[in-house]
Formats: C-alpha cells, sequence, structure tokens
C-alpha cells in the first residue's frame, strides 16, 4: 500500500465482504433448504436459518436420491469420483508419455503428432456432438466407466504444460543418465516424472474439477440410473415432473455434489492457482 | 528451443505417442470428419440414404430465422457475461489487492465457486428465482416485479447470465489479482508521489498495465459463454421460453438430438468448429503479443 487512506480501506473491506456475501448466498440457501423439510421449502418465502433435518436428508438423498425411480446419490458420487479420477489420471498419463516422445525423440511423423494433438484444442466436444455418439454407441460403450472418461482422455493443453516443462529440463541430466547406462523409460520414470511432481499436482486438482463437473457428455452417454454422475442426476431429480420435486434432497444432492470438488479448491488452492494459470497460458 | 541429448529407438517414441494419438483419432478426427461429411448431405433421421448437396445446410441454416435468432441470442449472452463478469471481478481484484489484513481469507472466498459444475450453479439460481418458491423471486415480487423466467424472456436470459457470471468471476478474479501483483510497486510510488490519487493512478497506470491480462480474460471469457455454459442453459431454461435462451450449442444439440436433423445440426457444428478456430487463432497469436504496454 502507498499510502493510508482510512476510507479506502474501510471501503475496500465493506466491497469485499458485500463479494463474498454475493458468492454466498446461493450455496447458503441451499444448505438451509437441504436441512428442512419438503413443506418449509415449499413455503414460500423460505425460512433463512437452518432446518433440524440435516442428518435424515442427507441420509435419504444418500440412500435414494429424490423424486420416483432415482437412484441413491451413494451410487452417483461414486461414478462422479471414479470418472473424475480415471479423467485426471489418464490425461495426465497419456499427455505425460507423448510430451516426453515429442521431446526427447526425434522421429518420422513427429511433427504431425504434435499438429494432431494441437488440433483436438479445436473440436470441443460441444462441435461434434452427434458423430461422437455414434463413435462410441458403435463401441458399445454406453452406459459404461469407458464411455465416461475415455473420450474425454485426449489432452492438448496438459501436452503442452508437459512439452514446455521437458525442455527447461538441463539437457546435462539426459546426458548423465545416458552415461549411466539408462534408456529412456528409465530416465522417464526416475527423472523426469518425479521432476514433474509439482506439474502433475497442479494438473490434477484442474482435472479432477473438470473431470467432477463434466455435463453435456455423461449426459449423451449415460441412459441408465446406475451409471449417472451427480450432476446428471440432479438434473434429472429437478425434471421429473414440477410437482413432485422433492426440492429439499435435491438441495442435499446439489451440496454433496459441490463438495468434492470445492474441498480440493480449498484444500490445494496452492496447486489449484498454479494448475488454472498455467493450463491457460 | 530444442534438445541436444536425445534418445534413440526405432519403436518406442510410437508407443509412448500412440494411446494419445488413438484417443485423438477415435474420438476427435473421425467424429470431426464424420461432422464436416454430413454438413454436406441430406439423410433421413436414422442416418440413412446420403444425397450430396453442396453447401444446402448452411444456406438454409442463414436463411433460417430461428437460427438468426439464436445468434443473437449467443452474441447477447457472451457480451453480458463477459463484460459483467470482467468488471466484477476486476473491482473485486482491485480492492483486494489494496488490503493488508484478510487479502488470503477473501481470496479463499471468492475462488471457490470455479470448483461448482456449471449445472450446479444453474440449479441453485434457478431455485432462488423459481417463481413459486425462489427467495429472491419472492422478494421482487413484493417490490412490485413481475417475475416468472418460465414466462418472459428478458428474465429467462438474465437468470442464465447471473448463473454464468457467477460461476466465471472466480477464475477472472484469480488472473486480475495475479496481474495486478505483477505491476511494480515503485510506478504507483511515483504516481503517488507526483500527486496523483487512487482514482487516477487506477485510471492512467494500474488499468493500461492490465491490458494484457484484461484482452486474455476476455478471450477466454468469450470461449465459455459460448462453450462450457451449455449445462447451465440445460438445467435452468432448458433453451426456453420459447427460444430466448437457446445458444448455439445448445441447438447443436437440440437440433441433433431431439429432432434428428442430421445435416443441420453437422452444419451447425461446422460453423461452431470455424468460430473456435477464429478465437484460438485470437488466442495464439494476439494474446500477450499485441497488447503491449
Amino acid at each position: 500500500m502507498v499510502e493510508n487512506r482510512p476510507f479506502l480501506n474501510f471501503l475496500s473491506h465493506a466491497i469485499l465482504i458485500l463479494g463474498v456475501a454475493i458468492v454466498a448466498f446461493p450455496v447458503y440457501v441451499t444448505f438451509v433448504a437441504s436441512t428442512r423439510t419438503v413443506q418449509e421449502v415449499l413455503a414460500a418465502p423460505m425460512p433463512l436459518l437452518p432446518g433440524s433435518h440435516l442428518v435424515e436428508n442427507y441420509l435419504a438423498a444418500l440412500a435414494h436420491g429424490a423424486g420416483p425411480g432415482t437412484a441413491g446419490v451413494e451410487r452417483m458420487m461414486l461414478n462422479s469420483l471414479v470418472s473424475a479420477l480415471v479423467i485426471a489420471f489418464g490425461k495426465i498419463a497419456i499427455s505425460l508419455l507423448s510430451a516426453f516422445a515429442i521431446v526427447y525423440f526425434r522421429f518420422p511423423l513427429r511433427g504431425f503428432f504434435f499438429w494432431m494433438i494441437f488440433v483436438t484444442l479445436m473440436l470441443p466436444v460441444e462441435v461434434r456432438i452427434l458423430p461422437t455418439y455414434k463413435v462410441v454407441s458403435d463401441l458399445g460403450m454406453l452406459d459404461t466407466y469407458a464411455g465416461l472418461t475415455v473420450p474425454l482422455i485426449a489432452s492438448a493443453t496438459a501436452t503442452f504444460l508437459f512439452r514446455q516443462f521437458f525442455l527447461t529440463i538441463p539437457d546435462e541430466l539426459a546426458e548423465a543418465a545416458r552415461i549411466d547406462g539408462a534408456g529412456p523409460m528409465r530416465f522417464l520414470i526416475d527423472v523426469v516424472v518425479p521432476l514433474s511432481r509439482t506439474n502433475i499436482a497442479a494438473l490434477f486438482v484442474i482435472l479432477f474439477i473438470f473431470g467432477w463437473n463434466q455435463y453435456l457428455w455423461p449426459l449423451l452417454v449415460t441412459t441408465q440410473e446406475e451409471m449417472y454422475t451427480a450432476v446428471i442426476g440432479i438434473k434429472r431429480m429437478i425434471t421429473g415432473g414440477d410437482a413432485a420435486v422433492e426440492w429439499h434432497l435435491v438441495m442435499a444432492t446439489a451440496m454433496l455434489a459441490m463438495l468434492p470438488p470445492a474441498l480440493v479448491v480449498i484444500l490445494m488452492q496452492k496447486w489449484f492457482v498454479k494448475g488454472l494459470i498455467e493450463t491457460e497460458k | 528451443m530444442e534438445k541436444r541429448a536425445l534418445f534413440g529407438s526405432r519403436w518406442l517414441p510410437y508407443a509412448l505417442v500412440a494411446p494419445q494419438i488413438l484417443v485423438t483419432f477415435v474420438f476427435f478426427f473421425l467424429p470431426a470428419g464424420q461432422m464436416v461429411y454430413q454438413s454436406v448431405h441430406i439423410q433421413d433421421a436414422f442416418g440413412g440414404n446420403p444425397q450430396f448437396v453442396w453447401f444446402d445446410n448452411f444456406k438454409e441454416l442463414f436463411q433460417d430465422p430461428l437460427y438468426l435468432a439464436s445468434f443473437k441470442v449467443t452474441a447477447v449472452f457472451s457480451v453480458a457475461v463477459a463484460v459483467l463478469g470482467l468488471a466484477i471481478s476486476l473491482v473485486l481484484a482491485v480492492f483486494a489487492d489494496r488490503v493488508l489484513r484478510g487479502a488470503g481469507l477473501y481470496k479463499t472466498l471468492l475462488i471457490w465457486p470455479y470448483a461448482v459444475a456449471p449445472a450446479v450453479a444453474a440449479v441453485l439460481w434457478a431455485f432462488l428465482f423459481n417463481p413459486t418458491l425462489g427467495i429472491l423471486a419472492y422478494w421482487l415480487r413484493q417490490n412490485g416485479v413481475d417475475w416468472n423466467y418460465l414466462l418472459y424472456d428478458g428474465q429467462a436470459l438474465l437468470l442464465v447470465i447471473i448463473a454464468a457470471v457467477w460461476k466465471q468471476v472466480s477464475y477472472n478474479f484469480l488472473f486480475f489479482l495475479a496481474g495486478l501483483q505483477s505491476i511494480p510497486k515503485s510506478l504507483i510510488e511515483a504516481a503517488a508521489i507526483d500527486g496523483a490519487g487512487p482514482v487516477k493512478r487506477f485510471a492512467t497506470i494500474v488499468f493500461p498495465l492490465l491490458s494484457p491480462t484484461t484482452f486474455f480474460l476476455l478471450v477466454v471469457n468469450i470461449v465459455y459463454a459460448f462453450f462450457d455454459t451449455f449445462g447451465i442453459i440445460d438445467a435452468a431454461t432448458s433453451g426456453g421460453p420459447g427460444q430466448a435462451t437457446e445458444i448455439l450449442v445448445y441447438k447443436v444439440y437440440k437440433d441433433g438430438f431431439k429432432a434428428l436433423d442430421l445435416g443441420g445440426s453437422a452444419a451447425q457444428s461446422a460453423i461452431l468448429m470455424f468460430i473456435v478456430i477464429a478465437l484460438t487463432v485470437v488466442q495464439f497469436r494476439y494474446v500477450e503479443r499485441k497488447v503491449q504496454y
């Protein structure tokens, strides 16, 4: 701070507190709704203090979801977790390997492969919805974990990030490894991967959130309730039929669906910020 | 920059790139090729009887008032999301950069909405604005506003804009804060010594120095509004009422999956692809180069 201006200090805190309050408000209301009975939620205006049904609402949502014929949220959370982890680790693994090949080897078609990976940036799922769906259904991957994850696993940004990082690893390390008789795979496992730890952690945070929050793709490839992810489950709960929506359970589900990625952001904030800034550059 | 130290192997590099290339080919290039093929053919709803029709699908699209309306909705939506999102987060970042006490806490409390799925964000806001049971809808009615986003076009658009901005503010905030913190303190101090007040310093020094960050965020926010808001639209309004919130991405999905118009949907996808390519080119060529201090 350059100079002391008490009024400006006061104003800064006031605006930031207002900002935090506006950002938190929808989640607070959701939390309150998740602790009340459906009658209390439907009585407009809903009371704005938490009620006493927290435990029973969450247990009910976890066990059998909300609304007629929806699967338990337990199962949906498991599906979300599996797909988020497979997407995050899958992207990291295949990007690490391809960046290693592109940086440490010279081989025919190297430039072409790099270009192929780059072009995927320009083909988000949203622009090739139908044909991709058809490929996945032809491969018999609808309603499977493979169908939920594998098509999302290619990653140009992760490959670029690893490539940039590998280029900064001193050549002497590779030379020393070669002199000591280590082959490329030993060098990758014993030198490159340990050096990439911080990049892997940062990428993991971003990709976990990316995977957990997927919407369009799971909407297309899951038709059976047992394969819904938590985010899709919420959407299905509110479109069942308007009068029958059990808002208190829907809101409990929404809280549960937000919790894992929010925890990852808050607990791994340092990696999150690093990952966000590096993947977008 | 190239490596001097290399490894030699005839087959290993291919094995290493194989998984990525395989996924890329099967789930990106193959479908994209099919999409381009379909965009110049007409087929029946089950994909049979393809007939080559040159650019008829595109011509038809640009004569379709619904498609042009969707363009307009997308334009209004993405400009509103980008401008509001940038403005709000810039204000928050400027003040967060000023405070000494609690800066870390404010940061933590402002960035977590990044973790909320777009569809969940939409459900939260749709609940608040729900005409029969929403708290904000109730307050609006108390104040004489006839609120029902299920009926009024403008209100539905406003709802999805609010949800989209709410989710994106955290991202913009982080980048603005990083940009502000990288401005040399000596410049600000020199200006203060010369008698420039906080407002003048912001307008003549801080804001111009932030222009690369702002431009970068503008591109990112437009991409976000175009493509990543599908979940918000689908969960909050499903494109309704009528076509009031039907952005381009949503229309591709609806025409393809619900109406089974393969050629039209593919042509729309092709147009979207051109938009992505243009935005990517802008991002890679101009961001951080053209906008200099």
